[in-house]
């Protein structure tokens, strides 16, 4: 089973050279942290900046910069700032090449609940609603169960949705999945040493495993 | 050049009334007017509806207006972080909106661009859609949502100049420009108020003829929600 810095390790390793990447708040914000070295890639924070760099040192914290999160960061030589319009315009005109986020559920269609349990909580979907209805790629990072030992991969989501038919691949502590576009999550890897059977046991939709499924590789 | 210059918040927000609709920049408590937001408190104007993308904190931000009841509606994308904000949403007190966060930006775009309408993709088989006009094209589904009309929209700039330019600082531009435009009066709170032509007109963000006051705000305290840093 992998923690959920492997897990965000393993999502890195899907981020192409030369790539626009959106982070959502959670797991999906660690990714940051697992950038192989050769790759060149320019996160986008869609309250309005493309350029994201780490965490601020004490001295440079600065109020008038933070991420979507709400947390103070730097910007990297090339940044870029803009307004809240322009910045869900270039997710619209699909400029992201890949949007990384959690979810409470994804059904074996690709669609996404992760915004709202209704009398439980009540935040906000926040701009999720529109990374996954213009993504030209998503990456959902997420725990297979939930506290209740339920499985969150479905035939088909009971939360209200955030999205319909956009979720490409599932990376979990357990496994990483694709969603096919006709239907249904495709065992891609295993998480080292955990067997098919556990991975069959904690899927809820339909899992599609085809011939040796291998192990994820870390370097 | 025209005068926008007025003396502080409380004349800037004089004849905001019980019951009018309020745009308020920023993003979280990045770039807030936190100015007007005061005088607001002090006046005690309720039955607000106020268009914002968050609700602030429990202490700062909006949360001072929800704590003195002064909220009818909130128009947001993002409520979380509000624990009194949530007591009043579920007790009924509040009617709360949640729209995607692109459509609040794109509503508030289309109204400072004079356009009455958008289509956006966001929502799209969600509980956003329901009762709203969709049409499809080339091959994609978008949902139709109407341009924002606010009496009054209330932003924070970094600097400006008496005829209402406006330049932002980093990501404190967020939400702000876009309602600038949007608003049917238009009021700017600025760190620093300089005269015309002190100010390049080739970095100007948001061109005066959108802004109704401005005046400029001593002492801000520009909070920070989750101060992150590195060793």
């Amino acid at each position: 089973m992998l923690d959920k810095e492997a897990i965000a390790k393993r999502i890195a390793q899907e981020i192409q050279n030369n790539s626009y990447v959106n982070l959502g708040i959670g797991i999906p914000t660690l990714v940051a942290n697992y950038i192989p070295k050769n790759i060149q890639v320019c996160f986008q924070s869609e309250n309005g900046l493309l350029g994201m760099g780490p965490f601020p040192r004490e001295i440079e914290v600065d109020p008038d910069l933070i991420n979507a999160g709400k947390q103070t960061i730097t910007m990297l030589p090339g940044a870029a700032i803009f307004d809240s319009a322009m910045s869900f315009g270039m997710i619209h005109a699909q400029k992201i090449d890949l949007t990384i986020l959690g979810a409470m559920e994804v059904s074996e269609n690709g669609d996404i609940a992760n915004w709202k349990i209704p009398g439980k909580m009540v935040k906000g979907m926040g701009g999720a609603m529109d990374l996954v209805a213009s993504a030209k790629n998503i990456i959902v990072a997420m725990q297979h169960v939930n506290k209740a030992g339920e499985s969150k991969l479905l035939q088909a989501c009971t939360l209200p949705l955030t999205g319909i038919r956009c979720v490409k691949k599932i990376v979990t502590e357990l496994a990483v999945l694709a969603v096919l576009p006709e239907g249904g999550f495709k065992l891609l890897e295993r998480a080292p040493g955990v067997s098919v059977e556990t991975i069959k046991k904690a899927t809820l939709g339909k899992l599609i495993i085809e011939g040796e499924i291998p192990e994820m590789a870390f370097d | 050049m025209i005068n926008k210059k007025v003396a502080n918040a409380e004349e800037a927000i004089n004849d905001i009334k019980d019951g009018d609709t309020l745009m308020l920049g920023g993003f979280g408590l990045c770039g807030i007017p936190e100015k007007c937001i005061a005088a607001l408190v002090s006046k005690g104007i309720k039955n607000l509806t106020c268009i914002s993308n968050n609700a602030g904190v429990d202490d700062f931000g909006i949360g001072l207006m929800l704590q003195q009841k002064q909220v009818k509606k909130m128009v947001s994308s993002y409520v979380g972080e509000n624990a009194e904000f949530e007591r009043q949403l579920l007790s009924g007190e509040l009617d709360v909106e949640l729209i995607p966060q692109g459509t609040l930006a794109f509503r508030c775009m289309a109204a400072g661009y004079g356009m009455p309408a958008i289509f956006t993709p966001a929502g799209i088989g969600t509980e956003v859609a329901i009762g709203k006009e969709v049409r499809n094209f080339n091959g994609k589904d978008y949902l139709l949502e109407k341009a924002f009309e606010a009496n009054f929209a209330i932003v924070k700039a970094w600097k400006g100049d008496t005829a209402g330019n406006l330049i932002f600082k980093a990501t404190s531009r967020n939400f702000n420009t876009v309602m600038a435009m949007a608003g049917r009066i238009t009021i700017a709170e600025v760190e620093e108020l300089v005269e015309p032509g002190e100010l390049d007109p080739n970095q100007i963000h948001v061109p005066g003829i959108y802004v109704h006051r401005i005046f400029k705000g001593s002492d801000y305290e520009k909070r920070i929600e989750k101060k992150t840093t590195s060793i």
